[in-house]
């Protein structure tokens, strides 16, 4: 059984809340204890019987304002597929939310009124799946009972959200009609509309090909630990403790060491149940080589055809998270792959209006915006492109005096 | 080509490689072992993420003395077992000196454990703590990041909590500050029994089908010294397992006669409910219960 991530984002009213209900009670992955609790909520509130959309307010302040504040993890399993859901609210202020629940995802669910179209929203949470590099994108376009089960609002839908897809670049882009509140396509194949003859919600999750979204071309090895543990009987042992974040590696294979460019040959691939011949992404492994070579945490092992950039200054995107506005010349700690290096953010090349996606000129980046930067760095970084490989393209930024997180970075490119 | 790797194996691979950050950048770690389930799971990760070399960090027990004495035993041996370190810190300590009040003898000490915690913490100076808890037991914890900050009074703020992107953990700490990291978040209850059967690990005979003397008081409760039948209790005795194992004051077994690992996992995909509604009469108390403890320091 495989495992595919997926991330959801709506806005407080699109009903998000209730389809991830939806979604866990047709396929029987609430539990009696939580839908009384519901139940006594939905009651306490001054309802009848089950407000699915209960199940996903975690925190007393949430259930206090009828809000969601933070991304939530949810897990459900069907026969076919295990499946991690990261919930994120919707509303504007927490674009942060949306980026950090995208980060890890393999699929987008975009939720879209069916009696409001694409809105603004709408195509901010493209965008972001997009930017964040998530493969497919799902567009589920909720509340169909409210509008009839028309089918042509739903094409008029279809034909408006997918221009502004392929305007994107998005290449994997799913649509289907929805009723969360009545399960309509969720789980059960709706007999309200028949015109769709497409797949239900959760046979699309279960069905869609995730085994290419992992990049399993270019070897991209970060070492985390080195591991010569000098116990008797193994006196000698060294080895470079890390996961494969793409690719694969053989015993035998050449290799080189970067930054240092150093070369070797892949003598033992070690793990706790034995060698391997052959590893790939994403196993933890301790990698041996042939010869004694330098080498430390926040180095990359890589194979010698096709190897990374190192740079000391390069392009990327950054989501800004920290109360505490970018300011160009600003100092910060990045941390990408197992490498925290001093940065300085040497200028803010454009904000994006992530509502038009149209660039303009800025001068500061504040929570929840979005702009391009060039950065420079203290030691080299041994990266790619965020859109050829998200382990290797990925950033973030760290306050040194406070410690806080304060941005997501993708690089795009170094000159 | 090698098959593609299962479930299973990711959600390792995720936990070993997040063993290994913390060990990388934590000046002074430490893995909660209680003898339970998910931190028997642990041992095993952490085996993966570092043997051949020693675990780097000793793992510790903070004790109720309420807890059930196979458990106890149990840790003690798997410990052994390992050749690694184990710290254990009471609570009965802690109320012997005074640092928590407490109303009765038998009454549940799954609360005091805080303090206990959060003055062990203090006492070794560990700025991250392994823990076992996974999103999918409680609603607080589906919010709670995998690197979980506390403050310099151990108490966690869920409205103000790092953003946590990728697999890019942020481990920074101030002194008197630490982390919590639960390398287990993202595995369900279903998770850990399909890989305690893939890897044969020894858990606690309590967690197996077995026959005890119980008493019903909203759930069934195990007579022990600490729960003795009231006036007019009956007393049963009939077969149970335990899904979780805490305070035996407060930790209810289930009907059962599942006894071994490929049966329980048959019996979790058929419950319908969850583990800690299940087994856990403190977590029934409001609906805030879980996130009122974590708040105050908890695990």
């Amino acid at each position: 059984m495989d495992l595919l991530r997926f991330t959801t984002a709506g806005s407080v009213d699109d009903g998000k809340s209730t389809l991830i209900g939806r979604l866990l009670y047709d396929a029987k992955s609430i539990f009696e204890d939580q839908l009384q609790a519901m139940e006594r909520s939905t009651e306490r509130r001054g309802g009848t019987g089950v407000d699915l959309s209960l199940l996903t307010d975690g925190l007393q302040a949430e259930r206090e304002q009828g809000i969601t504040i933070d991304v939530a993890y949810r897990y459900f399993a069907t026969p076919k597929r295990k499946f991690i859901i990261a919930d994120t609210p919707g509303h504007e202020q927490y674009t942060r939310n949306m980026v950090t629940g995208a980060s890890t995802a393999n699929l987008a669910i975009v939720l879209i009124d069916a009696r409001k179209g694409v809105l603004t929203q709408s195509r901010r949470h493209a965008y972001i799946a997009h930017l964040l590099g998530i493969p497919h994108l799902i567009a589920a376009i909720n509340k169909m009972d409210l509008v009839d089960y028309s089918e042509a609002v739903y094409q008029s839908i279809q034909t408006d959200f997918s221009a502004f897809c392929q305007q994107l670049g998005a290449r994997d882009v799913r649509f289907i009609p929805i009723s969360a509140l009545h399960g309509d396509n969720v789980v059960e194949k709706s007999a309200r509309m028949p015109w769709y003859t497409g797949d239900t919600l959760l046979d699309t999750l279960e069905g869609i090909h995730i085994q290419h979204d992992i990049n399993l071309r270019d070897f991209r090895f970060p070492v985390q630990l080195v591991c010569s543990p000098q116990i008797s009987g193994l006196p000698d042992f060294r080895g470079y403790m890390g996961r494969i974040e793409s690719g694969c590696v053989r015993a035998g294979d050449d290799i080189v060491v970067l930054p240092s460019g150093h070369r070797s040959h892949i003598k033992d691939i070690v793990t706790y149940d034995g060698n391997l011949s052959v590893a790939c992404a994403p196993q933890s492994v301790t990698l041996m080589l042939e010869d004694h070579i330098d080498i430390s945490r926040g180095d990359m092992i890589v194979h010698p055809e096709n190897p990374p950039r190192s740079a000391r200054e390069f392009h990327a995107m950054l989501c800004w998270m920290s109360e505490q506005p970018l300011h160009p010349r600003g100092k910060y700690l990045i941390k990408h792959t197992t490498h925290t290096a001093k940065a300085v953010v040497q200028e803010i090349e454009h904000k994006v209006d992530i509502n038009t996606l149209a660039t303009g000129p800025a001068s500061e980046l504040k929570m929840n915006e979005i702009g391009r930067v060039l950065i420079k760095v203290q030691r080299p970084v041994v990266c790619d492109a965020y859109r050829d490989n998200r382990a290797s393209g990925a950033f973030i930024v760290i306050d040194e005096h406070t410690n806080n997180t304060v941005a997501a970075g993708m690089i795009e490119g170094a000159d | 080509m090698p098959a593609p790797l299962s479930h299973l194996d990711v959600l390792e691979s995720e936990a070993i490689h997040i063993m290994r950050e913390v060990a990388a950048e934590c000046k002074n770690p430490a893995l909660l072992f209680s003898g339970g389930k998910d931190s028997i799971v642990m041992l095993r990760l952490a085996e993966k993420a570092f043997r051949p070399g020693r675990f780097p960090f000793p793992l510790m027990h903070v004790d109720t003395e309420h807890n059930f004495p196979e458990v106890i035993a149990f840790r003690d041996r798997r410990a052994a077992e390992l050749g690694e370190r184990l710290i254990v810190r009471s609570v009965q300590d802690s109320i012997d000196r005074g640092r928590i009040k407490i109303r009765h003898e038998n009454e549940s000490r799954n609360v005091m454990q805080t303090v206990t915690l959060l003055d062990a913490i203090q006492e070794f100076g560990f700025d991250a703590c392994f823990g076992g808890a996974r999103r999918d037991e409680e609603k607080a914890r589906a919010k709670e990041r995998i690197f979980s900050f506390r403050d310099e009074f151990g108490q966690w703020d869920p409205k103000n909590q790092r953003p946590e992107l990728w697999d890019l953990y942020n481990t920074r700490v101030h002194p008197g500050e630490h982390m919590r990291v639960f390398p287990l978040s993202n595995w369900t209850e279903m998770d850990i029994w399909q890989y305690i059967a893939r890897e044969k690990l020894e858990v606690p005979s309590i967690y197996y089908a077995h026959r005890r003397d119980v008493v019903w008081r909203g759930g069934w409760l195990p007579v022990s010294h600490l729960v003795q039948p009231k006036a007019g209790e009956e007393v049963k005795n009939i077969m149970v397992r335990f899904r979780t194992v805490g305070d035996m004051s407060c930790t209810c077994p289930v009907e059962s006669d599942a006894a071994t690992a490929e049966a329980i996992i048959l019996e979790t995909a058929g419950s319908r409910i969850t583990e800690r509604g299940a087994t856990r009469m403190d977590d029934r108390t409001s609906e805030a219960s879980m996130e009122l403890r974590k708040r105050e320091g908890y695990f």
